[in-house]
């Protein structure tokens, strides 16, 4: 198992180096090197969590360095799914080592296996967590993006054309992208919700617990719900979707993990030592 | 032997009047190469003929005379005393020639460094040497080499890259804000060559639609027909600044044409979809305040040159790569160049020496008269074997691979040990 991660975390830590070759020496090779290697990356990454599904017979959300290896192979997933739709190469330079980073931190977490807990078993329940990865993961692409969108429209408004300007794309493509990945975490953080809520029905016998994560959570998407108005309603695109892009990522953040570190409640022990 | 030579002048060495009354047109080309091809002074030539440069490139034996022929040429066929252009030619000769021709197809000569047109310009005046036969072994093997090393230094530097005037600079920009132009709706403020020019280029890259706004509503009316646009009155930008992307101002107005009060007023109603403002004007149209506004960029006439000259430093600094690329070439070109010498070099060295062996048989046989046929055949063959002895050294020293960096000296020695150039 700990060779897995080995693996995996080299070839993150390799295609992080290709990416950034890309971005020094602007030449294709190494964008494609990069991308292939975090293919590779994810796919030993897909083996190993799938090896721990059957052995342990459970979801492995089950201790802090599951989590958070869940957490980066769902990034790893959503960027390539991102990388081939609208082809935003340079993209990369965030993705691939900030999915190295997670994967590293959580390597630094032992992975004792938990006591077994019925209740990960249910449906729902992996359901609600994969959807809810799967939107954050998305979520952490918007912020990444609309980084570089405030980098680059920092260089057409200076008038300083210097190294960002040449390597980053058109503004108009990472607004759209940057749209398209909040959408997408909208949607499956509404629909992760959704899950939880009825698992929580079933379990609990009632669908809202006032426990901290939930509502952070809540804060959350109402955050993105207003933001995703906005756009449809008066626009708001380009600087200030980007801005709220960090702003929410920032805050997803500390719902992922603020939440369990300094508060209690029933989702503490999925990111427990 | 056969030499390279190239003679001619460009825009460093000739004013553009002389450049003028010096070019060739296409038929003008033909019939000089006609000419050249009869003196017998210029075994190979081609002539290269655009606005920078009139060049004429020759294999030659005889470099002054072949140059002469040329600078007369010239003189007749163009109605010039020699005189007058003397003093602007330059002349090139082996290697120097050589990097020459390279450095020219490959942009790395031109007025704007990296400038794309030269390499077809040269592929053309190739295509009429070849049709009027006037390029041979030499100058089809250089001719090949050139446009290998110009696609090599366009596809490895970085010379071609970036925008070097007003309103292709205008045209990158506006990439890196709208990624394509499609459906894009340009409106033009004012007329001027370069506002007009940089629509043209929005039109080529598939821009939607073109509006023409000007003081003098005729004016703008025949603009937009140029541009199968619509014109618009001038009171009326306001109300179109909500639906123009791209608004290009060119206009002899003293005040600011556009003000931030009148685009602030428009970009809630915009829906925020990004405006992006070229001003060519001097004194400025725009009001550089917009600049600050969300979604809207502006660039005015300053700010353009800045991106220019920064897009010029860089093609030089990638030049100097493509000088690297083209030293590279003009050795390996040397190499070749050489190789073909070897081989003349050689046969004349053993007709020499078969010369003076069959000379020397006659003479010795005259006073023999007793000899019989067989005696004859009998020194003949063993002179010959003296022969194939005394060269079979030399030869293989000549012919090896090895020594590239000597061989034009062991070349030149033998040459001149064996006074074989006389």
């Amino acid at each position: 198992m700990e060779i897995f991660i080995f693996i995996v975390i080299i070839f993150y830590l390799l295609s992080t180096i290709g990416y950034f070759a890309y971005l020094f020496l602007q030449k294709n090779v190494f964008q494609q090197t990069g991308f292939y290697l975090l293919v590779a990356g994810f796919c030993c990454h897909t083996a190993g969590i799938g090896y721990r599904l059957i052995q342990s017979g459970h979801f492995p959300v089950n201790n802090l360095h599951e989590v958070l290896s869940i957490a980066g192979w769902t990034v790893a997933g959503v960027f390539l799914v991102f990388q081939y739709r609208f082809q935003l190469k340079i993209l990369g330079v965030y993705a691939a080592p900030l999915v190295s980073f997670v994967m590293v931190i959580a390597a630094k977490f032992p992975n004792a296996p938990g006591q077994m807990n019925n209740i990960l078993n249910n449906l729902w329940l992996v359901v609600h967590v994969v959807a809810v990865f799967i939107g954050e993961a998305s979520f952490a692409l918007a912020c990444g993006v609309g980084l570089l969108y405030l980098l680059q429209e920092h260089a057409i408004k200076s008038k300083k054309h210097g190294f960002f300007f040449r390597r980053l794309p058109s503004l108009e493509l990472l607004d759209t992208t940057g749209y398209a990945c909040i959408l997408t975490g909208f949607a499956m953080l509404t629909f992760g919700l959704i899950t939880g809520f009825v698992y929580a029905k079933a379990v609990w016998g009632r669908f809202w617990s006032w426990d901290p994560k939930e509502i952070w959570s809540g804060i959350t998407w109402l955050l993105y719900a207003a933001l995703l108005h906005q756009r449809l309603t008066v626009g708001w695109r380009g600087r200030r979707a980007a801005i709220m892009a960090i702003i929410g990522f920032a805050i997803i953040l500390f719902t992922f993990l603020g939440v369990n570190f300094l508060l209690q409640g029933h989702h503490g022990e999925f990111t427990k030592l | 032997m056969l030499d390279i030579v190239l003679m001619g002048l460009n825009h460093k060495t000739a004013p553009v009047t002389l450049r003028e009354c010096l070019a060739f047109s296409e038929d003008e080309t033909s019939a000089a190469l006609k000419v050249f091809r009869e003196s017998p002074a210029i075994s190979e030539a081609m002539l290269i003929s655009t606005c920078n440069r009139v060049e004429v490139l020759m294999a030659t034996r005889d470099t002054s005379n072949a140059a002469d022929t040329v600078k007369v040429f010239f003189s007749e066929f163009k109605d010039l005393p020699v005189s007058e252009f003397e003093k602007s030619l330059y002349i090139h000769e082996g290697d120097d020639a050589v990097r020459h021709v390279f450095r020219v197809a490959s942009s790395l000569d031109s007025m704007v460094v990296g400038e794309p047109q030269i390499l077809g310009q040269i592929k053309a005046a190739y295509q009429i040497a070849t049709l009027k036969k006037t390029s041979g072994v030499l100058l089809n093997k250089l001719l090949h080499r050139t446009f290998f090393v110009a696609k090599r230094v366009r596809n490895e530097t970085g010379i071609g890259d970036h925008a070097v005037s007003i309103s292709y600079a205008a045209i990158e920009l506006g990439r890196k804000i709208f990624g394509t132009f499609e459906g894009k709706k340009v409106l033009l403020i004012g007329a001027g060559e370069m506002a007009e020019l940089a629509v043209e280029h929005l039109i080529r890259n598939r821009a939607g639609d073109i509006l023409v706004a000007n003081r003098t509503f005729k004016n703008g009316v025949e603009l937009a027909k140029r541009f199968n646009g619509q014109a618009i009155r001038f009171e009326e930008i306001t109300g179109f600044l909500e639906h123009a992307d791209i608004i290009i101002s060119s206009t002899g107005s003293p005040d600011y044409v556009v003000t931030r009060g009148q685009v602030k007023g428009i970009i809630r109603r915009r829906r925020n979809r990004p405006l992006f403002f070229i001003d060519i004007a001097v004194p400025r149209d725009i009001d550089p305040e917009i600049n600050r506004l969300t979604n809207s960029y502006v660039y005015d006439i300053d700010d353009l040159k800045g991106i220019i000259d920064e897009n010029i430093e860089d093609r030089n600094r990638e030049a100097i790569k493509g000088e690297r690329i083209v030293d590279e070439a003009v050795i390996s070109f040397r190499q070749w160049f050489e190789s073909l010498d070897v081989i003349p070099t050689i046969v004349e060295l053993r007709n020499k020496m078969e010369d003076i062996a069959k000379g020397e048989i006659k003479k010795t046989l005259q006073t023999q008269k007793h000899f019989s046929d067989d005696d004859r055949k009998a020194i003949s063959r063993m002179t010959n074997a003296m022969i194939n002895k005394i060269l079979h050294d030399p030869t293989l020293l000549l012919k090896s691979n090895g020594h590239h960096q000597n061989k034009s000296v062991y070349l030149d020695v033998t040459r001149k040990l064996f006074k074989l150039d006389e």
